[in-house]
Formats: structure tokens, sequence, C-alpha cells
């Protein structure tokens, strides 16, 4: 049975420990194979591993927080290896800028390392193919690998891996010209739906997340963070929290210096032998802040402010054709302004690592989604080289982009250091919603002039919120190239006169990235509009938007200032193509029975569409309003990822972002009062309960041979937009705002 | 004062304030119970009490005289809630699955054939952040053998 095991090593004995000596270990490079590898001056390898005992070693370099990400990679190594999966198992690697990037982030692990998975797989099978052709002197092309042995047919001669592997291991390894990749149709492992590797032991309790970690003579830290963002210690009494039983110490942690970048926030840490006194005494300690300039800060009345900078002009990022007198020579205008507010990530896992700082070095255990940006951080945080810090990566109990910020962890080992015991540090619930990189609040104006028949000869869009590069040091207060990348200066939509815009906004908190990031508000905002203007036009909503895509083509996206983001691949590769775009639509409308449904008398069905992570989405909703309570009988989903390796997690995948966006579309809102975030636990910050979510979740999946694209986050951004424009057709009511449940009379 | 869990007896005499989820976690070491919300909102804590499904972020230790406690580990990945977990592939990150199987367990032991209903009002209270529900819903009824 695979499984998954992590240890605690330092980095450099880490290989030598993995593998047992004799092993046929191949450090495949992929220079130019994996579309990550020319970012930057890493050199994505992957390292597989056979011991004399036929074991099959695969490392994983991608954090598993729910994708099956750590699985379905090694679960490639194996197909191509003609491996037997049993007989594989899969080690979580430590972070190491070898791997390439690490970041579990973007929805790209399948996309940017799913080539050299495979490459390492065919040449260390052609390796052992060739090692038993050598040793029973017959031609290697006469050698075949099949479940974990080589045969020669002709002589009926076998040999297992186990055996070859020494052999093999004096081999050099083929050239990448002389790979060659068999067809799907041969696939034994690849989208046969053979359980992750985590799925037991997380069945059986006994899957290890970053919560449960542990170092022999460990304490435990809760730490006090400043309720106002960057608020400054200006004196703690720890007195109280000392007599609580267990409780071993108070320390104070520097305030992060600007820019914010992963730091630790700073606060008191309270130390104790157990997790239970350490939440105890920090209850009993009495801090005082300087709270600092974001104390005025008021979500409700920067809201306003959003909505006030929208209707005015802003930067230009993408512009076609003359949008004024296309709104003048119109026959009626239409216009809407939008808001989302502050999300938290609440991952069911709250933040938590372990680490001790030992002779100059770091070893810790994190859930963490970006173990080399652990590395970084801690090393900054400590003053040491950041090959010094070994981060091993334990289960994520959810990720969702908050792990890949690295502060609580930074916050384990500067409370190492300081103590000289290995320190885990503990996030609460409360901690995580108040003290979280929030995802942005954002408004969005939207105006169309319409011609006689209802279509949009002119349409303007201004979409306005703080930046995620505001927590890397920019006060620009315009979005960065990334986020106008997702689903606003890249708008699919044939319309001749066209401008979308940028306003500028500052933070008053440390603004991170959510699952499908900036696509959330420039969606929600975009397919709503679309669908009020399909009503306006007295026409079906899937015919409307099927009429705003034109035919079916390749659109070349030439955003204003900035290139086009496209998740960093060229568009040759991975074109804005509108033909995959009906598909979905046309898909999703055929399999939901769109059309032959009544709505009204609060029934209704409600649709949008939306590429994202060069993937694209359909969904068509159905829902029951009942003055504010809001079911949601079915949702139907049509995904085109591109070519996929694992089905059965991206219907997974999909049936949790249809849960995770009914979530942030009826029910979460972070709110900020006098600096202070307003929320603190699931009362008030709520996401989807079991009898929230879309009782039926139907995935309808294209199969595709085009290149793999990402199946993570796009199935979100449709969902908003689909419940408003559900809700519209069942009571006639068009909210504007998110949460919905808000706007419900 | 003593208890039993898992079936072993222990003695405790520590902080009768302590919830059972620490002492479960930190003193003896059984991790399968998982923190979440730490105000009996999540479900991720939840353990069984003389049967009975309870969060034990809750469940003061002082409450727990001579009574006996059950954990996902005592359920050795043998149970068929275990297994109709397993053939639905219910976990995405896993995290809260201790939980769902606990209460999925006990609602089981009430009702063997439970309405979609019962479903609802039993397993509502333990939140799934990665949306596992409708494979919750399915696991549920294929332990039970009831139609989907
Ligand atoms: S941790 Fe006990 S209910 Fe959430
Ligand atoms: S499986 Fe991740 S929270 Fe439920």
């Amino acid at each position: 049975m695979s499984r998954v095991s992590v240890r605690t090593l330092e980095r450099r004995t880490f290989l030598k420990y993995t593998f047992g000596t004799g092993a046929l270990i191949l450090g495949t490079h992929v220079d130019g194979w994996a579309s990550d590898a020319d970012k930057a001056a890493f050199h994505p390898s992957v390292y597989l591993g056979i011991e004399s005992n036929g074991d099959v070693i695969v490392v994983a370099h991608r954090s598993e927080m729910g994708t099956g990400a750590r699985s379905t990679l090694p679960m490639v190594v194996a197909d191509f290896l003609e491996a037997d999966w049993k007989r594989v198992r899969v080690e979580q690697a430590i972070g190491d800028e070898k791997y390439g990037s690490q970041n579990t982030d973007g929805s790209c692990s399948i996309r940017d390392f799913v080539d050299a998975m495979k490459a390492a797989g065919v040449t260390a099978r052609l390796m052992l193919e060739q090692a038993a052709a050598r040793q029973w002197g017959v031609p290697a092309a006469e050698c075949a690998a099949r479940n974990h042995e080589v045969a020669h047919a002709k002589s009926g001669r076998k040999a297992g891996f186990g055996e070859l592997a020494p052999l093999a291991a004096k081999l050099t390894a083929p050239d990448k010209s002389a790979l060659r990749f068999k067809p799907a149709s041969e696939y034994r492992y690849i989208n046969k739906n053979v359980p992750a590797a985590h799925q037991q032991d997380t069945i059986n309790g006994k899957g290890l997340f970053g919560y449960d970690a542990s170092m022999p003579g460990m304490l435990i830290a809760s730490v006090e963070h400043s309720p106002v963002y960057g608020g400054k210690l200006a004196s703690f009494d720890a007195a109280e929290a000392m007599k609580v039983a267990g409780v071993r110490a108070v320390i104070a942690i520097d305030r992060f210096k600007e820019p914010h970048n992963f730091q630790a926030l700073g606060g008191v840490a309270v130390l104790a032998d157990h997790t239970w006194a350490a939440m105890q005494g920090r209850r009993k300690l009495s801090v005082v802040w300087d709270a600092g300039v974001h104390a005025s800060y008021d979500s409700d009345r920067y809201r306003e402010q959003l909505i006030e900078t929208a209707k005015k002009p802003g930067k230009v990022v993408a512009a076609r054709g003359d949008v004024e007198a296309g709104l003048a020579g119109a026959a009626k205008t239409h216009e809407a302004i939008y808001t989302t507010p502050l999300l938290a990530h609440a991952p069911m896992e709250p933040p938590a690592a372990v680490a001790e700082f030992k002779d100059g070095k770091v070893v810790c255990h994190a859930a963490t989604q970006n173990p080399q940006a652990v590395q970084e951080t801690v090393a900054a945080a400590v003053g040491i080289d950041k090959k010094d810090v070994t981060c091993h990566v334990t289960l994520l109990g959810g990720g969702f982009g908050r792990k890949s910020k690295p502060d609580y962890v930074a916050e384990a080992a500067i409370l190492s250091k300081k103590t000289g015991r290995p320190v885990k540090v503990v996030w609460t619930r409360e901690d995580d919603v108040r003290h979280d990189f929030h995802h942005s609040t954002a408004a969005m104006y939207l105006r169309a002039g319409l011609d006689a028949s209802g279509r949009p000869a002119a349409w303007l869009q201004r979409s306005v919120f703080p930046s995620i590069n505001t927590t890397f040091g920019d006060t620009s207060g315009y979005g960065m190239e990334v986020e106008m990348g997702m689903g606003w200066n890249d708008l699919p939509y044939n319309i001749p006169n066209h401008r979308a815009e940028n306003g500028q906004a500052l933070h008053h908190l440390r603004i991170g990235w959510l699952r499908a990031v900036a696509n959330v508000y420039h969606a929600f905002a975009i397919h709503s509009f679309v669908d009020e203007l399909a009503h306006l036009a007295g026409k079906d909503p899937v015919e409307y938007s099927l009429g705003l895509l034109g035919p079916g083509r390749k659109i070349e996206v030439k955003p204003v200032g900035m290139k086009y983001w496209n998740h960093d691949q060229d568009q040759e590769k991975y074109p804005l193509d509108t033909a995959r775009l009906r598909r979905v639509i046309e898909t999703v409308a055929a399999r939901s029975g769109w059309g032959r449904r009544a709505k009204g008398n609060g029934h209704g069905w409600g649709f949008a569409a939306h590429r994202s992570f060069l993937t694209y989405v359909a969904i068509a909703t159905e829902v029951q309003v009942e003055g504010r309570a809001v079911r949601i009988p079915n949702m139907h989903i049509c995904v085109d990822a591109g070519q996929t390796f694992h089905e059965d997690r991206v219907h997974s995948q999909m049936e949790g972002a249809c849960v995770f966006g009914t979530s942030l579309a009826m029910l979460s809102e972070i709110s900020v009062k006098e600096g202070k975030v307003v929320q603190s636990n699931f009362h008030n910050y709520r996401v989807a309960r079991l009898t929230e979510a879309p009782a039926k979740v139907h995935v309808h999946l294209i199969r595709s041979d085009a290149p793999p694209a990402g199946i993570g986050e796009p199935g979100v951004p449709p969902v908003a937009p689909s419940i408003a424009n559900a809700i519209f057709a069942a009571t006639g009511q068009r909210i504007r705002d998110l949460p919905l449940r808000k706007g419900l009379a | 004062m003593q208890l039993k869990v898992n079936g072993t007896n222990r003695a405790f005499d520590g902080d009768p304030e302590m919830p059972l989820l620490w002492y479960l976690r930190d003193l003896l070491d059984l991790k399968g119970t998982k923190y979440s919300c730490g105000l009996g909102l999540c479900g991720s804590c939840t353990v069984h009490v003389e049967g009975k499904a309870v969060r034990s972020c809750q469940t003061r230790m002082g409450s727990l005289a001579g009574k006996s406690v059950v954990t996902i580990e005592a359920l050795n990945g043998q149970h068929a809630v275990q297994k109709a977990w397993m053939e639905a592939s219910v976990p995405q990150c896993g995290y809260c699955q201790s939980g769902q199987i606990m209460q999925a367990v006990a609602l089981l032991k009430e009702k063997p054939k439970p309405t979609d209903q019962d479903i609802d009002a039993a397993m509502q209270g333990i939140i799934c952040r990665c949306g596992t529900y409708q494979r919750i819903r399915t696991a549920i009824k294929a332990a039970a053998g009831v139609k989907a």
C-alpha cells in the first residue's frame, strides 16, 4: 500500500536516508520541459528512486491540501515507469529550490510538472529495460517493463525492478529526445481514480497535519497579535498568565517592518506545556497596543469610497473602439455597481507549525503550501541562510492560499531561538479570522450602451480594490498585472467599443490571495451584468451570452500598459478560445435542462461562465427562495481543463468549488470597525454547512487533448453570479452586493 | 478521577476545566480528534461519550468521571462507515473527516436507516470547508444500505 511519510531530517541527509544504497536514483533535469522551468534559475527535477528490494519511491514536491496533487503526480510517474502502484511509496519533499516551484498555488501542479513526471517515469523505465537487455544479452527493444518487472517475451525471462535497479543505476540516462510516451489508452493509473495516498489515513484519523506535528521537548505557543493591523506593542503584563499551570514563558515578538511580505505580525506569545495551558494563559494576558494609522479603518465607509472611485475614470487596462461614441449613440444605456467584501480563507485547520532553532539552523514541520517561502521567511526572521532551514511539509487541513504565507512558521522559529526549545505555534480560529491575509474587497462599475436589439455597442467597466501587492510594499494603489489578468482585461465578448479601467485603493490590513483570487469579484460583476442585459433585452441569458461571445475563435488578448498575464503561459499554447467557452456553456445548458425549466414564484435558474486558470467553466444553478432562505437543490458545472490526470479528483474539486463559491456568494463577510475585524469564529464568519451547500452538484467533464490547465480554483468564480442570477430569475430581485443573504428582503 | 478512553482505563488529576479535546490530543497523543473552532461550532472535534456524539472542545474533563470515551482511533479503519467513506473517496484535505465519521457512526447507531432529514439534522453541525458534503451523504446512505 502506498503511503506518505514525513520524517525529521537535516536537509543534506534527506536523500541518503530516503533511498538505500544501491538504489537507482534519478535526478531528472527537465529544463525546458516543465513550463515552470524558465521562470527563474531553478532546475525542476523530480527524485525517483528504486530500491534493490523493488520499492519505488517518488518524492512529491507539491503540498497536499485536498486536491490530490501529492498523489496524482507520483501516479503519473508510476504509470510511465510501468510500476505497481502498491509498491510505490510517496515521500513528501522538504523545501528545496532544486524541485522547481513548490508553491502549491495557482492551480498549476499538473500544468507545470506533469511533463517532468512523465519524463522521469519513462527515463527510469528505459534504463531498467536496458539493464535487463544487458543481463540477458538481448536487444533492449525486445525487453518491456510491465507491472514492476521487465520481461523478454522471446525467451520468457523476467526480472523484477529491484533486481535490475543496481544495474540500471550504472547506466547513462537516455537523452530526452529518445523518450517515447505511451498513449492514454494504455494508462493504468492515470484517470483510473486510484485513491489519493492520504485518503485512508485521514479516514482512520492517522493523517498528520501541521496542528499534529511535534518535536521532542517542544513548547506550545499561542500568540496575541495587535487587533489593528500594524499596531505596536506598548506594554504587557504577564503575571496572571504565568500563574496558569503549565505556562512556561511569555515572550514578545517584534513587529514586522514594512513592506510586510510574509513576516510575522509581531505580538505576545504565551508558551506552555500543552495547548490548553497556552490558550488559557493567553486569556490572562493584559496587553496595551498603540493602534497606529489603521485604527480609523471602517469597512462600510471604505466600501463607499471604493464605489466613489469606481464611478470616476481610472487607469485604462484594456481598450477597443470608441466607448464614448458608442454610449452616446446607444438606444439605451444601463449601468450597475457591484461590491464584494473582504473574506477570510478559514481552512478547517488554522495555521500551525513547529520549529527548532539549534546551532544556527532551523528544522521545522509546517502545514505550508510553500516550503521554499518558509525557508526564506524563517531565515530572514532568525538571521540565518535559507539553506540552513529545513522545512518538512505536513498534510494541510485546507489551504486556499492562506498557507502560502508562512508568517506563523516564522513565529515558531523566532520563539524557538528565544527559548532554546522546539516551539509549536498554533493559531486559534479567532486568530485565523482576524489576522488572515484577507481576500480583497472590491467595487465594480459597469455601463453599457445598447443597440435596438439590446446588444451592447459599447461597454465600460471599472474595478477598484486594494491590491495584493500592497502587502509587498506597492503604494501605487493600482492592481497588478496578475489581478487585471483575472477576468478583467480579458473580456471575451465581441463588443466593438470596449474599455476596462482600474481605480486606486490602498490597504488597511494585509491583503492576500484566496482561491480564484481577483476572478471572484470580477466574475461576479461581469456575469451579473450580462444577465441584467439579457433580461433587459428580453432574451434568454444563455442565448444572450452565446451571442456576445460570437462565433468560436481564438482571441489574442492585448491589454493596455501591461502584458496579458495568462498565467505566465503564452497565448499560442493556451489561447483564449471562445469555442471552448461556448462548448461548456452549451453542455451545461443541455445537461441541466436549461430553458425547459419553469421559473418564478421563488424558483429559478441562473447561469454564468468564466475562463480562469486557463480552464473553461460554466455553471447553471437552481434556487428555491422563501423569504430570506435560499436553498440550492441543484448546481450543474461543466469544466474543460484540457487534459486531466485524475478524473475523480477533478470531480471532487468541482464539487468543492461549488460549496466554496456558495459560501462566499451567500454567507461570508469580513467587516472592520475602528480598525478591528468584527468577526471571530464560525458563528459570525459563516461558511456553508451541509444544509446550506448545493444539495446536488452535477459535474460534467469535457475530455480534451488540449494542454492541461488548472483544476483547484476555476470552479469558484462562476458560482456567485450564477446564484445571484438564479435569485433574480426566482424573485425579480437583483442583488449586486455579496454576500447575497444581506440583500434578501 | 477515572475514565475510559478507547477501552483503556485512565486516571486524570489535572484541571477539571480542561476540554477533553486537549486531553486527548496533548496528553494522550491521540491526534485524530481535531481542533478547528474551540466553540462547539464546527464539529471537527467530535468523539463519543457513552456512545453519543459530543464536541470534545466543549466537554470538560471534570464531567467525565467514570465515563467511556471513544475516538476515531478506536474504529481502526474497519467500521462500515469508514469503508463507505473510502469507497466514495470522501476526503479532500481530510481534516474535518474524523469529526464527520464520528458523527455519522453515532447517527447510524441511533437511526440505522436515516432519511435525508435525519442526515441533515445530524451532520449540519460539522463543517467541511473543502465541500465534501455531497459525498458524505452518499457514504452515509451506502453504509446504511439505503437508496441514494
Ligand atoms: S473544535 Fe469543537 S466544535 Fe469546533
Ligand atoms: S475535507 Fe477538508 S475540511 Fe473537510
